[in-house]
Order: C-alpha cells, then structure tokens, then sequence
C-alpha cells in the first residue's frame, strides 16, 4: 500500500507588501519536541494535557545566577523565596536547598514553609493580613515580622508583652521612586515621615527589636533606577537609626519586582531588549546603598524576594489544539485545552508559543483560545501560527510565576504538573484534580439527597 | 450541484505563489493549499479533490471536507473564485 503523506490544513494567506509585519518575525519554524531532553510527546503520553512542566535545572541555574551576580557586587546577600509565586513543595524545596529562605504573606504559607523544614529565623513575613495566632507562632518562632500598617504594631507589640516575648520585626515602607502606580496601600509611607514615625515607636518598645527595613515597589519593574533610589532611601534610613539610636539594623529587604523575559501584552518590543538584565538590577541596588557610606562593620545584609524573575521561564505549560475555526471576521481562531483559568497571566503577558511538530511554514494571524466557555478565555488575541491539526501540541513557555498558585478549577480542573529532573528523571509533583478532589469539600445537606442512604 | 470556478488572470506558481494580474495582489498558499487550488484550476470538482486527499493524505472525510469548505470560503472571500 502506498504511504500517505503528513496532513496539514490547505490555506491561503494574502501578502501586503511594502507594510512592516507588525507581528514580527515568525521564529516559529522549528518544532520545540523536548523539554530538557524529555520529548513532549511522552510527557503527554504520561501524563495528559494539558501539563505543566517545571525544570529543576532551570530553577537552580537562575537562582546559582542570581546570587552570583549580587554577591560579586555586595558583601552579604540572602535570597527568600516569594511563596506566592510559585508554592509548589517541590519548588519551593529547590529554592531552600539553594540556600534560599522563605517570604511569605499569609497564615498557610508560613505553615507551608515550616512543614518543609525551613527554620524559624529564615521566615520573612510580610503581608497587610496576618492573624493574631500566626503572628504569635512567628515570634515565638524568631521569624521576621514584617509589619505592614500601626494597627499590626500595636497587636504585636500587645502579644509580645502579654507572652513575654521580644518579637523581631521591620517595618514595609513605600515609597515614590518614579513608578507608577505606587504600592502605597502597603507598608508605611516614607516622602511624608510615617515611616520614621513607625520606626521611632518600634525602638521605643522593649518589646520589639527593629531588625531590617522593607520595601517592595511593584512587580515587573522596567526600571533599574527604581531600585537605585529605593535602596538609598532604604540606606539613608538605615544610617539615620544609626546615628540617632545607636541601634545597627541586621539588613535592608527590597523585595521583588524584576522582570522575566515575558513580553507584555501591548508591548510592541520584546522583552529581552527593554527589560534590564539582573546585573542591571544588581548595579543599581548596590550603588545605591554603597551611595551611603556606611562603616563595613555596619554594612546591613542585603535580602531580596525575587519571584518572577526567578521561575518564569523554568515553568512551560504543554497543550493541545482542539479545533480550528474561522470567525465572523475572516480571522482564524485556535481552540486549545488550556483555558485563562490555569493560565493567568494570559492576561498580561504576550505568552511565548511554540509549536512542537512539524508544520507549514505558510503563516497566518491567529486567535488561541481556552476550552471555557467564556469570551475572556483568550490566551492570545494575536500570533502568526502556520496550520494546525487538532490534537497537534503547542508549547506555552515562561509560565512558571503565578499561574500555578492563582489558578482555579472552573469548567475544567487543575492539571498535573511534573519536575524534570536534573537528571532526566520525571517526577509528578502535583496530581490533576478530579472530582472526588471537589467532592471533598462538599456537605451535602440530608433533606436535598436524591439518593436515599 | 455548483462548480466552483478559479477566474482567470491567476498565476499559480509551484512554491504556492498566487498573483492576480488585474490587482497585483498576492496571496501565498501551503502546499495542501496550492495543491487545491492547481485542481481547481484543471477544473476538478469538489468530489475528486475530496477523494485525492483521502486517499493521498492521512486525513479522514469529514476532516478534509470541512477545510476545503473554509478554503473555499477564504478564495470568495478574496474574490479568487465564482460558483456556478
Ligand atoms: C512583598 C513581596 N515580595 C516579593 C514579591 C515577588 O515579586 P516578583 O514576583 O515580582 O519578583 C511580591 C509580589 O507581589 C511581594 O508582594
């Protein structure tokens, strides 16, 4: 019998010359088959799709890499994970082995960071709603209290002196370094004194022991300036406790924020050439302490809360085509199996989509779209994708920050999400969802059963 | 039954180039797609484009159908073809 060649759907593309193609240059002709070695397509063969896929390499790389390029700058540098970017045990666990500490942000988390070993002291807690119970766990465990408003103050002060405890804090301040918007609903504000105010009562207190400050200016800053002025405010701040208290803090945290290599929706340049590099990022912070001239046996620790920048492109999330149609408009539409409900950040990132077959090499404007049945479900509203058969794979690469925490079971569940080992080895590291999961959380009341016991 | 007629002033080459004299409009196909429009330009019916492709092609009836129909669609649309 003769042997059928490869299918792919006909199509006809028209071509207008003389105009930019404002969708780039397609750099989708070679197939993305494997994630470090391991082919997607038994990846999906084991373990469905959609799939997330975390790269154990990659983490300890951008984390190796990170650190080594802060400390070539600065003497003392400590890196805490930012649960809430990505709080997969697993992930967090290459994190810590990385000699990285945890910064979290509510009462689950901190228990999550415990149950996996990190120690007390090595617990950044930071976040506008922390309850009373994990507040007094925190401090009786030494863990650094990162206060956000005076009304938390004056509990931990309360719970410190009724326990009998000194609890070990810093304060969150914001601040205007030339960004906007200002996250100035967290912390205290530094430009009109509140923060000085906050400081001023803390060393007061026998209870309290001020140990650092922070500052957090937003996520997916552009500017490495940013965190120049942020660090010498932070700096400046530092060497006035100094001078008028006498009181050395132990380190100065500047939280998160650095961009990732995604590019943002209606950003027209892609990211890789507006986004600063971490060296960037690293020579601004540095410079702007080492601007405040401290003694070296003053010099605080310096601690930073990357999360992003960190885990995005370890993360990538395997899909697969469902059907191709043709809308009102004469524009071609994809449906995929992964919807905006596992895939958050659709709504701000330009998502980075391979294809991981073989296709045409004739490409046409193209709509991906979830399996919800919603409008919103829009993973992207424009990329040129040549033609697609259904059950064909696509890759959707840099996922690895936020989705797997603010996703949500709607119309369909969380999927698996698989660690590549670094030695090639698969590991499931967390189980799709399935009924009984849901089921698990219901009660059914006795007078609504349909089903007699 | 309807036949669907390329018009004339098409050139087809065989990169799947398609040029439209009077407009000096371009338009690139795929290779199913340039092998779709070369036999419609040999004036095959839809009958005998849809069975050439099952039996050259590793694609079911319906499948094929359904994309020629939206081909179809796409060249009107383009004013590329008439049906009679
Ligand atoms: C206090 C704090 N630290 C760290 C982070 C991590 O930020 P990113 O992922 O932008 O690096 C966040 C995120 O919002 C945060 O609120």
């Amino acid at each position: 019998m003769k042997k059928k060649l490869r299918y792919e759907r006909p199509t006809i593309t028209k071509q207008y010359s003389g105009l930019m193609n404002k969708f780039g240059s397609s750099s989708l002709s070679r197939p993305t088959v494997d994630i470090d070695g391991v082919s997607i397509k038994s990846l999906c063969e084991g373990y469905g799709s959609p799939l997330f896929v975390i790269s154990e390499k990659k983490i300890r790389q951008n984390q190796k890499n990170a650190f080594r390029i802060f400390k070539n700058r600065y003497p003392k540098v400590q890196f805490a994970w930012s649960y809430k970017t990505n709080y997969l045990d697993a992930v967090c666990s290459v994190f810590h082995q990385e000699g990285s500490w945890a910064e979290v942000v509510s009462d689950f988390e901190y228990d999550k960071a415990r149950k996996l070993g990190v120690k007390g002291e090595h617990i950044i807690f930071n976040g506008p709603a922390k309850s009373e119970a994990g507040l007094l766990n925190a401090m009786k465990n030494k863990s650094k209290i990162h206060i956000d408003h005076f009304d938390e103050l004056f509990l931990i002060s309360e719970l410190a002196e009724t326990n009998n405890i000194r609890a070990e804090v810093a304060i969150r301040i914001n601040m205007d370094v030339g960004i906007y918007p200002i996250w100035d609903r967290f912390g205290f504000n530094f430009e009109n004194g509140e923060s000085w105010q906050a400081i001023n009562r803390i060393i007061q207190n026998k209870n309290l022991k001020l140990v650092g400050l922070h500052t957090h200016i937003g996520t997916y800053v552009m500017s490495a300036e940013a965190y120049r002025i942020a660090a010498y405010n932070l700096a400046g701040l530092c060497k006035r406790i100094k001078n008028e208290f006498n009181v050395s803090l132990e380190y100065l945290d500047l939280g998160g924020g650095f961009a990732s290599h995604n590019t943002l929706i209606g950003q027209y340049l892609p990211a890789e050439q507006l986004v600063p590099s971490v060296e960037q990022y690293a020579d601004a912070i540095t410079n702007g302490i080492f601007d405040v001239s401290f003694k070296s046996e003053d010099l605080p620790t310096l601690i930073l809360e990357t999360g992003r920048a960190l885990i995005d492109d370890a993360g990538f999330l395997i899909t697969s085509v469902i059907t191709n149609k043709r809308l009102t408009s004469g524009k071609r539409a994809v449906i995929i199996d992964a919807g905006v409900n596992i895939l958050f950040t659709s709504f701000w990132y330009k998502h980075n989509i391979q294809l991981c077959q073989n296709s045409g090499v004739h490409t046409e404007d193209t709509a991906i779209y979830g399996p919800l049945c919603m409008n919103i479900d829009c993973i992207t509203e424009s990329i040129n994708l040549p033609s697609i058969n259904r059950g064909d794979k696509l890759l959707i690469k840099y996922v690895g920050a936020y989705n797997m925490t603010q996703w949500m079971q709607f119309i369909s569940m969380r999927p698996n999400v698989v660690m590549i080992m670094e030695n090639g080895k698969v590991e499931l590291i967390r189980k799709a969802e399935n009924l009984d999961y849901l089921l698990e959380q219901e009660l059914l009341p006795k007078k609504l059963k349909l089903i007699p016991v | 039954m309807s036949k669907i007629h390329l018009i004339e002033n098409l050139a087809v080459s065989d990169s799947g180039f398609l040029f439209l004299h009077t407009t000096g409009e371009t338009f690139t196909l795929n290779k199913t797609g340039s092998e779709i429009v070369r036999m419609l330009r040999s004036r095959k019916s839809k009958e005998e484009i849809l069975k050439f492709f099952t039996e050259n092609y590793i694609v079911d009836t319906n499948t094929i159908e359904k994309d020629f129909e939206e081909l179809v669609a796409q060249l009107k649309f383009y004013s590329l073809v008439t049906e009679k």
